[in-house]
């Protein structure tokens, strides 16, 4: 095995560890392979986070809204508002989701780019969209 | 139906060794046994797979080294640098999920994942500590995070309790993900094996989407604890460069 390598100069050894990883990336390898799953299941990844990222917002929502209202003591009043603030807020995320910030959660950055794609253009159009 | 198998029975809690403090229940759980026995089957994976450091790795070192380099991977793309000290944090967070969702797939096995007592405690944990760092990081400029730069004004009394929403539906979303894909492929499979002996001879059919339906359930064993991961790593990003 290592007869046939070992004649070869330190920068030959580097070309092909690069070669190596990028031709491994699709066939094999516990860490690549998991990264191109994810990448190729990503819209599956996508669709299943669309929909708790609704629910959660809206349940957070209504919480708060029936959390104050008990505390405030003006019964329906905050659950109503809370409510609509927290469909909002789900409309939101997914809104960002959609518009290429992948996982961020924040504002600005598409942080968390998995695969790194349009991080830019979905951060821009998304905060112009914002503004208005 | 004689035998009713109710496809949520596997979800039950049944303690093992039953302890009592005081009024609080803290008996010893099949959940936790399944915990006691991922963390040990992870330790030992990692331990002694690592312990010949061979310089050509084994299948078992090989199988450990990319578990590491694919979660320092992660943390250094989605947080850079200053990711490196939760590294131990996040790489232990995976392996539990991790094991939690693939012990899970073991017949007879209890999935701790399916609980959202379990993930909800995780994600809490994770959304409390990540919200110490981030003010204790940023002191007062923490709360500009929840008012986007470029905002006119008069649309901060509807943006900033929209924003407070959204940051604390994450460890919701976070916990309620994990528990509901784990809770919902572990009940389709119990009730599509339900299927098989009352159908007779056509009981092949939902055999065939048994046999796909455990390969997609071993998929999304490994893309929830990604994702559970990766969502880690985003907040702990956030928490350290805020915007």
């Amino acid at each position: 095995m290592n007869e046939e390598i070992d004649p070869r100069s330190d920068e030959d050894f580097k070309t092909r560890i690069r070669r190596l990883r990028g031709h491994d990336a699709g066939s094999s390898g516990v860490a690549e392979s998991g990264e191109v799953l994810v990448a190729r299941r990503s819209g599956l990844a996508l669709a299943g986070r669309i929909g708790t990222e609704m629910i959660a917002a809206l349940g957070v929502g209504i919480g708060i809204g029936i959390f104050m209202d008990r505390w405030l003591d003006t019964k329906p009043w905050l659950m109503i508002v809370f409510t609509l603030l927290g469909s909002m807020a789900g409309f939101l995320s997914i809104y960002r989701l959609a518009n290429g910030f992948k996982y961020g959660a924040g504002y600005r950055r598409g942080s968390g780019q998995v695969s790194g794609q349009e991080s830019d253009k979905g951060d821009t159009s998304g905060l112009d969209a914002e503004k208005d | 139906m004689a035998e009713a198998h109710n496809p949520l029975e596997q979800f039950e809690i049944t303690p093992w060794i039953p302890i009592r403090i005081g009024d609080l229940d803290v008996s010893f759980t099949n959940s936790s046994a399944f915990m006691i026995i991922a963390i040990l089957a992870a330790s030992a994976m990692m331990v002694l797979s690592v312990r010949k450091r061979a310089l050509v790795p084994g299948r078992w070192q090989l199988l450990a080294e990319l578990s590491y380099g694919f979660i320092a991977k992660m943390l250094s793309d989605t947080v850079g640098k200053e990711g490196k000290p939760y590294f131990p944090f996040v790489f232990t967070l995976f392996i539990f999920v991790l094991f939690g969702n693939i012990l899970g797939m073991i017949p007879y096995s209890f999935t701790y994942t399916s609980h959202l007592a379990v993930t909800f405690a995780m994600a809490a944990f994770i959304f409390i500590a990540i919200t110490v760092i981030a003010i204790a990081k940023h002191r007062m400029k923490f709360f500009s995070f929840f008012l986007p730069p470029g905002v006119p004004i008069a649309m901060a009394p509807l943006l900033i309790p929209i924003e407070i929403i959204s940051y604390l539906s994450r460890p919701v979303s976070l916990s309620v993900r994990l528990f509901a894909n784990m809770m919902a492929g572990h009940t389709l499979l119990k009730v599509l094996a339900g299927f098989v002996i009352p159908l007779g001879i056509f009981g092949v059919i939902p055999v065939a989407g048994l046999v796909a339906v455990t390969a997609l359930e071993f998929l999304i064993a490994f893309l929830q604890a990604y994702i559970f991961t990766i969502l880690t790593c985003i907040y702990i990003s956030d928490a350290v460069h805020l915007h």
